[in-house]
């Protein structure tokens, strides 16, 4: 059977592909938005669902500042139940060395426009009363925000079916076909253009694509209003972000509109199962600890894991897959993929239209890596 | 008879017998709400064993106490959200 | 920290079904303990009798118990399972690692609530609810009390709370009266059953029991003051102080769930040995479905036996096991919830209770999960235990996965801190 012929169809209705679909149908396009489980369930649900600028690479902190400007365009606009919150980002120095890559940041970041403050440790301890004492001081990043990715996505996906676009969930994608895509029911999806927005398993729709599963674990509390007013985050946050071996672990704690504490981060590789593994669980609460001793009397509620779509350059994939005529990729968002959704989705749209991006998108070329990944 | 334990709810000291979880102690001290919900509701026991967490209450300064889940102690300080 | 003593046997809750086990399985000598959360041992049905015993059968198990060398911890909450044969278990502000050989979960079950106009309001409480909170200290006397819902706890706690001088205006059982009937005519083959359930009409023989009835809304200004009440006959509101309201029971599978024991119909499936899909570990009692106290107790005994590798005194209670099961089918079939039910629920009545989210807020949803997602149903500290046979009853919704805690818990103790005193509440 063959279903409504459109423009795009996009595989995946988590944050980057409602926030694609959204930004076609915005184009004028007709839009096929496929969902095989829950919108918004994947990574979207299961992340911190922060709005961040990171500058891990200049490339990450064009697309991340980029996206970011496009969230505060919108933030008037998103319902309540998204939840954004200009909560800031303090990034947290524990020592002198840390306290000189704040400056280095801090350096960057005014270079490029971006607010910051440095903070010393007494300007850190009563920015944030519940770190521990004996930090070496900050960077602070008001511009930074958080918000309810689910809710946020459904929004996206909400405001392309007004426009038009049809959601179809339930069916699964099985393969990009000539000139369309074929879902699991047999059925055909004719499109002039696909996109894999299918996070961390897009390989199984264009097993050339880069990407592999990073797991991570969360934690949230019960409501403590103002136990802590930034999001937080640990300078080596990115060391654990850019490494490609091992498990690690990160400090990043982030209160949210309703009072509660949400704790993360941690990362490992080659993790099948979605079950909660106890160790690195405790591993990533112990470090929180260190830096928050004051967490160890909040109530926990629940603990859950995720996995991201993460690439060899942890940059995300936007643009044509090479070697298949008229499919895109829109993955490999690894930790970013809130605070990039909207960037991506811009970028994608833009590229395919051959209108002048409002960054340069090379760096996000799928066509970067060839064509022969040795996928583990 | 055993000697009654004496605390304070929302600063009201009572006397109660051994014996007496907190949530009744709330109740003789003539509170009838123990909690406001997340959208300005109040909230009193549901299930009484533990698992609504509808009772919660603060004693002595501490958070989401279960208050139907808890014996009465001398000299205790116990808090509803309306205290 | 020194290690605390493997048990032989550990017994996960300390109602009826866990004081038998453990009475059973300590007769083999070996080292055999019980864990409970609640701050006394008695489970439910036999809350305060440890304190004041009232029930010569409670009274019987309670002080057999306290003569064996079975130790038996309160306010122990199970949070986790680091690894096969070991607990983290949540105490005093405490986490500890306990280690088992074998292990019998015996949960219990929880009341189902059914959201409806008005359930929020301070002093509607679920029937067990309201009696454990007058066995805990609640005044009673002279209050105007309206059980509802269905089953025979609503007479239970009918018969309890007019003992001790509450008024008990009536009891609107939702059951019809042609599906109790014969209900009441089984239990004539039971002489303790019949005896039993003379003795609750005698007690109650001036308080009314509205069969086909159920409550349509609560009302009151800050705390209940009024039920509206609904029979085939007529709808109409009764003054009073407190409703007592619950619609069956629920087994508490969490713990087993946690494990990795297999479920059925939402009960914890078990073979005639009392054992769970995972190799040593039992379950017994209403965990492995809601059938009353005469086979909690003998379910118990026969976990408790076979889990010390005494089959032989496992095999002899088989056939009372047969006997009570038929009164569990015969109860679930007699107390089943009408569908009227479903209709409870007005646009705005809260379903989930700690994140406030009312019943429109669900309709618009294909699944639990997305639901939750959208809503925060679920999400709040009662993790989902509350919401969830709600939800289950009004949309057909499965619960979904169960991850650690299945409790909420300290983060200290979350983290595996395990050194005393360390982040105590």
């Amino acid at each position: 059977m063959t279903r409504k012929a459109v423009d795009v169809v996009i595989v995946g209705a988590g944050i980057v592909g409602a926030a694609c679909a959204e930004a076609f149908t915005r184009a004028q396009m007709s839009v096929a938005l496929l969902e095989k489980a829950v919108v918004g369930g994947g990574a979207t649900a299961a992340g911190m669902g922060h709005i961040v600028v990171m500058d891990d690479s200049e490339a990450q902190f064009a697309l991340t500042h980029y996206s970011q400007s496009l969230w505060n365009e919108r933030a008037a606009s998103m319902p309540r139940e998204a939840e954004y919150e200009g909560c800031g980002t303090i990034w947290v120095a524990s020592d002198d060395e840390e306290m000189a890559a704040v400056r280095q940041k801090n350096e960057f970041y005014r270079q490029q426009g971006v607010a910051t403050e440095i903070l010393d440790e007494a300007m850190l301890a009563e920015a944030e009363p519940n770190l521990r004492k004996g930090l070496s001081g900050g960077l602070l990043v008001p511009g930074d925000s958080v918000i309810y990715a689910p809710c946020a996505t459904a929004w996206l996906m909400q405001s392309a079916v007004d426009r038009g676009a049809t959601l179809i969930t339930g069916v699964e994608a099985v393969k990009f076909v000539d000139g369309g895509v074929q879902l699991s029911d047999g059925s055909v999806v004719p499109a002039r253009l696909s996109v894999n927005a299918a996070g961390s398993r897009s390989p199984e729709l264009t097993p050339d694509a880069p990407v592999r599963p990073r797991k991570g674990h969360l934690v949230i509390t019960d409501r403590y209003p103002h136990f802590v007013r930034h999001q937080l985050v640990e300078l080596g946050y990115l060391k654990s972000a850019h490494g490609m071996t091992t498990d690690s672990v990160a400090f990043n704690v982030q209160p949210r509109s309703t009072g509660q504490v949400l704790v993360g981060s941690s990362r490992q590789f080659d993790q099948v199962h979605s079950a909660v593994d106890e160790p690195i669980l405790q591993r990533m609460m112990r470090r929180a600890l260190e830096y928050m001793p004051a967490l160890g009397n909040l109530s926990v509620l629940r603990t859950w894991t995720g996995f991201r779509a993460a690439t060899p350059d942890s940059l995300p994939l936007i643009g044509p897959c090479p070697g298949r005529e008229g499919v895109y990729l829109a993955s490999g968002h690894e930790g970013l993929g809130i605070t990039t959704s909207l960037g991506t989705a811009q970028l994608l749209v833009d590229q395919i239209l051959g209108k002048a991006t409002a960054i340069p998108f090379g760096p996000y070329l799928p066509s970067r890596f060839p064509l022969e990944q040795d996928h583990a | 008879m055993p000697e009654e334990i004496a605390l304070a709810v929302n600063g009201k000291e009572i006397r109660v017998p051994p014996g007496t979880v907190v949530a009744a102690a709330v109740n003789l001290a003539g509170e009838s709400r123990f909690r406001i919900s997340v959208t300005g509701e109040p909230r009193a026991p549901l299930c009484g064993m533990g698992i609504c967490f509808e009772c919660r209450v603060t004693i002595d300064g501490v958070r989401h106490q279960r208050s139907c889940q808890i014996f009465c102690r001398p000299q205790m300080k116990v808090e509803t959200d309306a205290g | 920290m020194p290690a605390e003593r493997a048990y032989e046997v550990l017994v996960i809750g300390a109602g009826p079904a866990g004081i038998a086990a453990a009475c059973c399985a300590s007769e083999s000598g070996g080292h055999v303990g019980v864990l409970d959360d609640n701050p006394a041992p008695g489970g439910q049905i036999w809350r305060g009798e440890s304190a004041r015993p009232k029930n010569p059968e409670a009274a019987r198990w309670l002080r057999r118990i306290r003569e064996t060398p079975v130790s038996i911890e309160c306010g122990a909450q199970v949070v986790s399972q680091p690894a096969p044969g070991v607990l983290f278990v949540e105490s005093e502000g405490r986490l500890r690692e306990i280690e088992y050989k074998k292990l019998i979960v015996a949960t219990g079950a929880r009341e189902r609530f059914l959201p409806f106009p008005g359930w929020t309001l301070p002093n509607v409480m679920g029937a067990g609810g309201l009696q454990a909170l007058v066995k805990g200290g609640l005044p009673i006397a002279g209050k105007k009390v309206v059980i509802a819902g269905t089953g025979p706890l609503l007479l239970a706690v009918g018969e309890y709370l007019h003992r001790h001088g509450a008024r008990v205006e009536l009891i609107a059982e939702q059951a019809p009266m042609r599906r109790l009937i014969p209900f009441g005519a089984g239990l004539l083959s039971e002489p303790a059953k019949t005896l039993q359930a003379l003795k609750l009409k005698w007690e109650l023989r001036s308080v009314p029991y509205v069969t086909g009835c159920w409550p349509v809304s609560a009302q009151g200004k800050g705390k209940l003051d009024t039920v509206t009440l609904r029979s085939a006959k007529k709808t109409w509101q009764q003054p009073c102080d407190y409703l007592a309201c619950g619609f069956g029971l629920v087994p508490n599978i969490e713990l087993a769930s946690l494990l990795g024991c297999e479920t059925r119909n939402g009960a914890v499936k078990v073979d005639q040995w009392q054992q769970t899909s995972v190799p040593g570990v039992y379950a017994a009692g209403e965990a492995t479905g809601v059938g009353g106290l005469d086979l909690s107790l003998v379910e118990g005994r026969i976990a408790g036996y076979a889990a010390a590798g005494k089959t032989a005194d496992a095999e002899t209670l088989l056939g009372a096991r047969g006997r009570a099961l038929r009164f569990q089918q015969a109860m679930e079939h007699a107390f089943s919830l009408r569908e009227e039910l479903k209709q409870l629920p007005d646009a705005g009545s809260l379903v989930c209770r700690c994140e406030d989210v009312p019943f429109r807020k669900l309709q618009t949803h294909q699944s639990w999960r997305a639901a939750k997602l959208q809503t925060r149903c679920g999400m709040g500290p009662c993790q989902g235990r509350i919401c969830g046979p709600a939800v289950e009853f009004l949309f057909g919704w499965q619960f979904g996965s169960v991850r650690p805690p299945i409790f909420p818990t300290s983060f200290s103790d979350a983290a595996g801190r395990r050194e005393p005193g360390a982040g105590s509440a």
